[in-house]
């Protein structure tokens, strides 16, 4: 649920990073934390466990520009990606306006991705969302991985299993090194302001 | 539970929401009031505090809104509707109105929570009231 205070100029939108465990999601959070300039990015804040896992979510707002003379303000929010925390992925996906899912390219997490999708399918129409039409882009994370000799997925093989219905677009990226972070996060912005610009467009004219 | 799609509040709007939360808790002594619904958008603050990372309070209000309904399921309960930390010397009074709205007020010692207790349900009769219309008024009295 987009917010627009029009007593401020201002258009509030929540973005979410969804996907497996240990996928990469705080990381590419993190990366936009540190990398981003104070004046554009305010404190990220962080809820996790000794084990370095996301207990409830990591929380990033930005300030990205304008649009329609109204200042933009995203809200970045990620998952726990732990199958048992799907009580809190919910919590999180409440009032949700466009989703980054960060799929890992480790082969042993072939069936994860694929799993964790049909969650968030699942826990979107949860919430009278529909996958096929929120604002989604896929990232295919850890592809810095592919120097070493750990066993990646092929990028085929993963927009076979995973954006074959819902041809969005994709992004490799390593969160870690920082390559594909930004892309991402530019072009779920950008589909998530301009739906809804789109949606309440009609109800701006003052 | 489903949030209403999109809002858009005018000038006006939230001026009216400005002119109770004056009224009734900064002129009570509260140092800081702050709405935000139930998904962490910040809809407005007033006060005296310069609070850099707003947003966040906003967002984590409403994470432990929602952290605490699921204690609240435990009991038998759908959720609460009223929550209190207590602080050395500053604390935060947090009230859910409505099913989307929660209004936030930080006060010092100076002030009694009795007293920002009593002001907050005022608050929330009128802003339920503005926020809802007049059926608000009816749907949710102190």
């Amino acid at each position: 649920m987009a917010f627009i205070d029009l007593s401020r100029n201002e258009i509030q939108a929540k973005l979410v990073y969804y996907g497996t465990g240990r996928g990469g999601k705080t990381t590419n959070l993190l990366y936009i934390h540190e990398s981003m300039s104070k004046q554009v990015c305010g404190k990220m804040v962080t809820i996790d466990t000794k084990g370095d896992r996301t207990l409830f979510f990591d929380f990033l707002p930005l300030s990205v520009g304008k649009i329609m003379d109204l200042s933009i303000r995203i809200q970045v929010y990620t998952v726990p990606g732990q199958v048992m925390y799907n009580t809190t992925r919910k919590l999180v996906l409440r009032g949700v306006d466009g989703v980054a899912f960060v799929a890992d390219s480790l082969r042993v997490q072939r069936q994860r991705n694929i799993e964790s999708l049909e969650n968030l399918a699942e826990n979107l129409q949860g919430e009278g969302l529909d996958i096929r039409e929120i604002p989604l882009v896929l990232q295919y994370n850890k592809r810095d991985l592919i120097e070493s000799n750990i066993p990646l997925l092929t990028i085929e093989e993963m927009q076979e299993d995973l954006n074959k219905n819902l041809g969005v677009p994709y992004f490799e990226a390593s969160a870690v090194k920082g390559f594909g972070v930004y892309e991402t996060l530019r072009e779920i912005s950008k589909r998530t302001i301009k739906n809804v610009i789109q949606k309440v467009g009609g109800q701006l004219e003052r | 539970m489903h949030v209403e799609m999109n809002t858009i509040l005018d000038a006006s709007y939230m001026g009216n929401l400005a002119t109770v939360i004056d009224k009734e808790l900064l002129d009570a002594g509260a140092e800081h009031v702050i709405i935000v619904d139930v998904t962490g958008n910040l809809i407005m603050e007033r006060g005296n505090l310069h609070m850099k990372d707003i947003s966040s309070l906003a967002v984590l209000s409403a994470a432990n809104f929602a952290a605490t309904a699921e204690i609240a399921k435990l009991i038998g309960e759908e959720d609460f509707t009223l929550l209190f930390h207590k602080g050395d010397r500053r604390s935060i009074h947090f009230s859910r109105f409505g099913k989307e709205y929660i209004i936030i007020t930080l006060f010092d010692d100076n002030v009694s929570l009795g007293l920002i207790r009593l002001k907050s349900g005022r608050a929330i009769e009128e802003l339920s009231s503005i926020l809802y219309g007049n059926e608000g008024r009816q749907r949710w009295p102190l």
